[in-house]
């Protein structure tokens, strides 16, 4: 459904370098990355601020020009292809609008249904099944500019669908939003990505998005592919386990060693130590560590996402 | 998403040719509705032209006082209160002033919406636009003229093309006017920031279409360059001079044919500067 064969994006910025000099600096925003996505994947696709994400995005989505490289989406070229290829994909650039600013919400997907030229009754079915799913009669009748974020996010969604779009490009659809406007947008692309016939491509800093959606998760740095596989690959990758973390009565005594784990932290004057599962099991080390010192409390906490991650945006 | 047969790119049932009719359609019906919104802005937008029509007209018809045979430039007294009336009501018809939603566009990065739409964005606008147009001539442009109407003596048309022709050309100039107005607004493509294009069109257009004084008081030689060498004098200048009859028939009808000239030129050349910028387009923001 995508290809991306060492796609390049640079630009050229022009660097202070005296009074009145300016040096011309060439910036790699996009950077050799090659990808291909087949139909009906859900991807993530992540990577710290200026990444190189949305880059990327609008040089899928035929807004921006590649400096090399080939892409294709849907068999179509995007830049020269543009408006052939706009019948066929659905964007949602969660910082920006495209509905009308000054029309209520139902003109303007009336609006789309002509300029994408979507027969009625297609149009009629989408629209009644994203109003289900997304709440939207409440504010059917109310011009865009009083939309609050949440409910502009939810119109925006259902105007990139109203076409029936076989990809759908998200870039951060969920920024901003308050934890039950993210849900009902999660829930929706969930349910989306369930019939799998849409291809979708997300964007996001919030990585709860990728995990409640995304099987496959590619994570860029500096406009390279660090990673391109599922999350569980990634943790394997880096190397993330479980840990127990427990609350003694006393602290624990010197030189002491669980079987198949590390001890990873000592806090709170020695009371709370924390040890992370190599190949032990969580009973296992339990047992272990409740044998050999008195323990108030304690929890094993599942790896985070976002701990990877942060290790793997670090490591530049 | 659902009824995935239902297979994409759905192409309407109508032909080709009336699916895009219609689609044009529809969005000169969201220019209109844009517009509709705002009745107060429109009320006050009618007063105030109502007020300057007051002015500009006692000032002109001072000229006339003053002028040999009271016909300065060739307009007597009844003609040139029709030019000042008329000019009154057709100004947010043609709407010179205050667009820059195209230029706010590519500098905030929002025009990429409009890339996205399988609709060229000249079009898109263009549609907007007449939707606009035609807002303000059911709106902003009886007002004026019938307060001029009540207080001055205005000129009755004498023939019967007049009217007609004053309807095309008022259509032709709002499409000019259009194509300026893009133009101007897509240097921010190259410069960001059209703010400085965007005054000196304010200005120029002003003084060179024929809004602040009749063209006709220039010499001769100046005006017809500018008629030739320009697109400004059609954008007020000719509808004016078609409705108050100042020019014998023939001039009458080739001043609207060089407005068509200056339309189709305008688009054509708004079209051609589209193409270039997207090649170099960085759309702005993340």
């Amino acid at each position: 459904m995508i290809q991306m064969q060492d796609l390049k994006k640079d630009f050229v910025v022009r660097v202070k370098a005296g009074r009145l000099r300016r040096k011309k600096r060439v910036v790699a925003a996009v950077d050799g990355v090659s990808l291909s996505i087949g139909r009906g994947e859900m991807v993530g696709y992540i990577g710290p601020n200026g990444a190189g994400k949305s880059t990327t995005l609008k040089m899928l989505t035929g807004v921006l020009t590649p400096s090399s490289g080939t892409v294709s989406v849907c068999g179509l070229t995007p830049v020269p292809q543009r408006t052939k290829l706009a019948l066929r994909i659905g964007v949602v650039f969660g910082q920006r609008s495209q509905l009308w600013w000054d029309l209520p919400l139902r003109e303007s997907f009336a609006l789309l249904r002509h300029v994408y030229r979507v027969p009625p009754a297609e149009h009629a079915a989408r629209l009644e099944r994203c109003r289900e799913l997304l709440d939207l009669d409440e504010f059917m009748e109310t011009p865009v500019r009083q939309l609050s974020l949440g409910q502009r996010m939810r119109g925006e969604l259902t105007a990139a669908l109203l076409h029936g779009p076989e990809v759908l490009f998200l870039d951060e659809p969920t920024i901003g939003l308050d934890v039950v406007s993210k849900q009902a947008v999660r829930s929706f692309l969930a349910e989306l990505g369930a019939a799998g016939d849409v291809t979708l491509v997300l964007t996001t800093h919030d990585l709860a998005d990728i995990e409640r959606l995304c099987e496959r998760l590619v994570v860029i740095d500096h406009g390279r592919v660090v990673h391109d596989g599922s999350i569980e690959a990634l943790h394997a990758r880096y190397g993330s386990r479980r840990s127990l973390v427990a609350d003694l009565a006393a602290p624990l005594p010197d030189g002491f060693t669980l079987p198949g784990a590390t001890l990873a932290a000592v806090t709170a004057n020695g009371h709370r130590v924390t040890f992370t599962l190599d190949s032990s099991t969580a009973g296992a080390a339990v047992a272990g560590l409740v044998a050999a010192v008195p323990v108030r409390d304690l929890s094993v906490v599942e790896p985070d996402i976002e701990d990877v991650v942060s290790r793997l945006y670090s490591e530049r | 998403m659902d009824q995935r047969d239902a297979s994409v790119p759905t192409i309407s049932r109508l032909g080709p040719f009336r699916a895009s009719v219609a689609t044009f359609g529809a969005l000169i019906g969201s220019g209109f509705r844009r517009y509709a919104t705002y009745r107060q802005a429109t009320l006050a937008g009618t007063f105030t032209n109502v007020v300057f029509g007051f002015l500009r007209c006692y000032v002109l018809l001072a000229v006339a006082e003053g002028a040999a045979g009271n016909m300065p430039a060739g307009y007597d007294a009844e003609q040139l209160a029709t030019y000042v009336w008329a000019g009154q009501g057709l100004l947010s018809v043609i709407g010179i002033w205050g667009w820059t939603e195209l230029a706010d566009r590519i500098r905030t990065g929002d025009i990429a919406a409009d890339l996205l739409r399988p609709i060229g964005p000249v079009t898109a606008f263009l549609a907007a636009d007449l939707g606009r147009a035609l807002h303000g001539m059911l709106t902003r442009f009886a007002a004026p003229l019938l307060a001029g109407a009540i207080f001055f003596p205005l000129h009755t048309p004498a023939r019967w093309q007049t009217v007609p022709l004053f309807a095309v050309s008022i259509a032709l100039a709002v499409i000019i006017c259009f194509g300026c107005k893009y133009l101007v607004n897509a240097t921010a493509y190259w410069l960001q920031d059209a703010r400085g294009p965007i005054m000196l069109w304010t200005l120029g257009s002003g003084v060179l279409g024929g809004l602040y004084f009749p063209l006709r008081l220039l010499p001769d030689g100046f005006v017809t360059a500018l008629w030739l060498g320009t697109p400004l004098p059609s954008l007020l200048q000719t509808p004016l001079d078609v409705i108050a009859e100042r020019d014998g028939p023939v001039t009458q009808i080739a001043l609207v044919a060089l407005q068509l000239l200056w339309a189709v030129t305008m688009l054509l050349l708004a079209g051609l500067v589209q193409r270039r910028a997207e090649r170099r387009l960085v759309v702005q923001g993340g």
